[in-house]
């Protein structure tokens, strides 16, 4: 839960952003900076600041790694297990520090001051073994290394300081800067000031509040258009099914000529006739077809068409 | 033969080079008046003529990327910098942003100008915290000398950049990833058509640029394209950040023109692999590409030449093993990964990257069966170009490429319950690498001063 102090710091965060969903990812380090992981009140705050729903927001939350539903100890211990890194050690600095703790994946120790993780490649190669303390690098760290580093934290002595950088200042301090906010300890200095300047300069009028390219959007160029043709074959065929007492969309999933094709990246790829299995000829009767055991006993199907289907049929043969 | 060359790294070894002052001293800012000078158009032209091709992995021409965006939409136009470097074997961003912001966030005021571009997004992955401070520093910097905000040196050309930190997901590499992650989603990659350049970041046109690709641009502008062109190959200009790691002496970040080979990288910059061990097996651009071996290591860097060889350029993360390093536990420990990193969005991508995983265990727990290796294939043959995004294809390449290379280790791991004798589990700490010589200290700039910013 944000403070009053913080709530106003999330509220800025939200205007630097052409649309607020955008603050989101910042919203929920901020979380982790409040109460040390993704809380039920953090996503709850999240979802009303940004007008989601609180699974929207959850959904978003368990999607990404630095996200921990657990809560997290005084420092993030992260070892790097990627192939650069366990080829140097990497894999036992992890399984010595796990036993050495007795701590699994994502634990937390009894006393609260770390928590372990194994992540993926963190991008330090060249000092592997790799190990992060509140995603701060300390490069080449042998077994003893790591040892020494997890024995200062236990006892809550000063860590010394990484191979870049400042020394790691806890998680929770972390998540704050994670959040874009600058330095907690200066948290209305130049950098965070110089942090919020593009606030209102979205290069033109704002978007769109919902971008229709989310996922699950198809862009109008891809859905196919059909011919005159098709379209009288299609409303036939409706009609068809009216006659027959039911409604036509609920038998769309027949594959009748509405059905959508869908563009493949494969340039040998042959549009595949609806409601046929590949290498099927067209006209073949639907049998097999998602959706086709809701169709209607009679054919909807108009004399015609199925004359015409027998006449490609024998054509074919 | 080709010779190391520093470019994008000339100021690495500068200790103040991500301060304004060091940066300038060093020659930095000098692109920047030039580009301001230039028509959008022209600098679009340029780039394009340069033969600038992305950093990022698929070495699409920038400039043909910058070309497609259309203009009169009545939308903003945006660029977002793509710093989410999450592939296995990958640090040059990194270092560059901790050594050199200043030359980052000048590619970007450019490539703003060139695009008419008023808003960027850094989209810097969340494990990159220093990184991000240095940025960070440096646009506060920036800004108060007027290098970044509204009216940028007088020019009437506003630039205005944020810095957005990711929170752990490899996929927000993939652009369309990025931006839904960067829209508050889950990073799950769009269906293309509509390209991020007519319908990116909420629909507006947007330019999605690799952080190297866009630090070439201010050199490109200083230095002219035939200077740009005069190094490299005719198909792949310029040069090239090689992140190398694995079993070499000397791992780190090398600047080398392309069309070195793999051989003088390994020899020269990294003087060689460990004591006693051979050159086995390299991925010469991060676990995503497919395994070269040793016959490969006179192998040219160039997208063109790598890609004849069988494999990809990607993002030149040469990682190298030796013969006392097992083929099967890197290509399951890569497994591993894409299984943790596939975003669930498309089923063989998701399904397969679980069963590949699940056979590497069962094999290398000792309980193999011959038909395992039939399984590999026919599992990554599913996955291969079935998904929306590289990460599927991706994920299928060592395992690939390892059965076609090291199918007798594959062999005898089933065959017996456990890998050939001679395999040691891992090389030991490395005793020295190119960053450990490079200044390290960490310190506030000292030309901010309090509220010198409003």
């Amino acid at each position: 839960m944000f403070s009053e102090q913080l709530r106003g710091r999330a509220e800025a965060l939200v205007d630097r952003y052409p649309q607020k969903r955008s603050a989101l990812l910042p919203l929920l380090h901020l979380v982790q900076h409040a109460d040390g992981h993704i809380s039920e009140d953090g996503i709850a705050e999240c979802a009303e600041l940004l007008e989601l729903t609180k699974a929207e927001v959850g959904a978003v939350a368990t999607f990404y790694t630095m996200y921990k539903r657990g809560e997290m100890g005084r420092h993030l211990v992260s070892v790097c297990t990627s192939f650069s890194c366990a080829v140097r050690g990497g894999a036992e600095v992890y399984d010595r520090l796990k036993a050495k703790l007795g701590l699994a994946q994502n634990e937390t120790s009894a006393d609260g001051s770390i928590t372990l993780e194994h992540a993926e490649c963190l991008g330090n190669c060249e000092g592997a073994p790799l190990v992060t303390v509140d995603y701060l690098n300390y490069e080449c760290q042998s077994v003893a290394d790591a040892e020494a580093l997890v024995d200062a934290i236990l006892a809550g002595e000063t860590l010394p300081p990484p191979t870049r950088g400042p020394v790691p200042p806890g998680i929770r301090e972390a998540s704050y800067r994670l959040a874009g906010l600058g330095p907690v300890e200066d948290a209305d200095g130049p950098i965070a000031r110089a942090a919020a300047k593009a606030e209102g300069h979205h290069g033109g009028p704002t978007p769109a509040a919902t971008a229709p390219s989310g996922p699950g959007w198809v862009a109008p160029e891809v859905i196919p258009t059909f011919s005159e043709a098709e379209v009288a074959e299609r409303e036939a065929a409706k009609a068809a099914v009216r006659a027959a007492g039911l409604d036509p969309e609920d038998v769309a999933g027949a594959g009748g000529p509405s059905a959508r094709e869908f563009p493949s990246r494969d340039p040998d790829f042959e549009a595949q006739e609806p409601g046929t299995a590949p290498g099927e000829k067209p006209g073949r009767s639907a049998a097999g077809i998602p959706g086709a055991g809701a169709a209607p006993e009679d054919d909807p199907r108009t004399e015609e068409q199925v004359e015409a289907e027998g006449d490609e049929e024998s054509t074919d043969g | 033969m080709a010779e190391p060359i520093a470019v994008l790294s000339s100021r690495y070894d500068v200790p103040d080079a991500h301060t304004l002052e060091g940066y300038k001293r060093e020659g930095g800012y000098s692109a920047l008046p030039q580009a301001l000078e230039i028509a959008p158009g022209d600098l679009v032209a340029m780039v394009k003529e340069a033969g600038l091709r992305g950093r990022g992995g698929a070495g699409f021409p920038t400039g043909v990327k910058w070309s497609f965006m259309p203009k009169g939409t009545g939308k903003p136009t945006y660029l977002v910098v793509n710093a989410d470097e999450s592939e296995p074997g990958t640090f040059k961003d990194r270092e560059l942003m901790e050594r050199d912001p200043f030359q980052l966030l000048e590619g970007i005021a450019i490539a703003c100008h060139a695009l008419e571009s008023e808003r960027a997004f850094i989209y810097i992955r969340g494990e990159y915290l220093f990184p991000g401070m240095r940025l960070e520093e440096a646009m506060t910097e920036a800004y108060a000398a007027g290098y970044l905000g509204d009216d940028i040196l007088g020019s009437g050309v506003n630039v205005h950049v944020t810095l957005h930190y990711g929170a752990g997901a490899y996929i927000c590499g993939e652009e369309t990833a990025l931006l839904d992650s960067l829209e508050g989603r889950r990073g799950q990659p769009r269906l293309r058509p509509p390209f991020p350049a007519v319908a990116g970041l909420y629909a507006s046109p947007t330019a999605v640029n690799n952080v190297e690709s866009i630090a070439n641009v201010p050199w490109i502008v200083e230095r002219g394209v035939d200077w740009y062109k005069s190094l490299g190959t005719e198909k792949s200009a310029g040069t090239k950040l090689v992140c190398v790691s694995g079993e070499v002496k000397r791992p780190g970040n090398y600047e080398w023109p392309m069309g070195a080979t793999f051989r003088e990288i390994i020899e020269t910059s990294c003087e060689g692999m460990l004591d006693g061990r051979e050159v086995r097996f390299f991925a010469p651009g991060g676990s995503s590409t497919p395994l070269l071996t040793a016959e490969h290591l006179d192998v040219e860097l160039d997208f063109d030449a790598v890609a004849a060889a069988g494999s990809l350029l990607g993002t030149a993360a040469l990682m190298v093993y030796s013969d006392k390093t097992s083929v099967v536990e890197a290509a399951r420990n890569w497994t591993k990964f894409y299984e943790h990193e596939s975003c669930g969005k498309c089923t063989p991508c998701r399904e397969g990257t679980f069963w590949l995983s699940q056979v590497y265990d069962r094999m290398l727990s000792g309980g193999g069966r011959p038909q395992d290796l039939q399984i590999l294939d026919e599992v990554c043959d599913n996955i291969f170009g079935r998904s929306f995004c590289a990460l599927g294809d991706a994920a299928t390449s060592p395992i690939k490429s390892s059965l076609k290379y090291f199918r007798d280790e594959y062999e005898h791991l089933v065959e017996h319950g456990r890998l050939p004798d001679g395999l040691e589990p891992h090389a030991g700490i490395i005793t020295d690498n190119a960053a450990r010589h490079r200044p390290t200290d960490f310190a506030q700039p000292a030309t901010v001063r309090a509220g010198s910013l409003r």
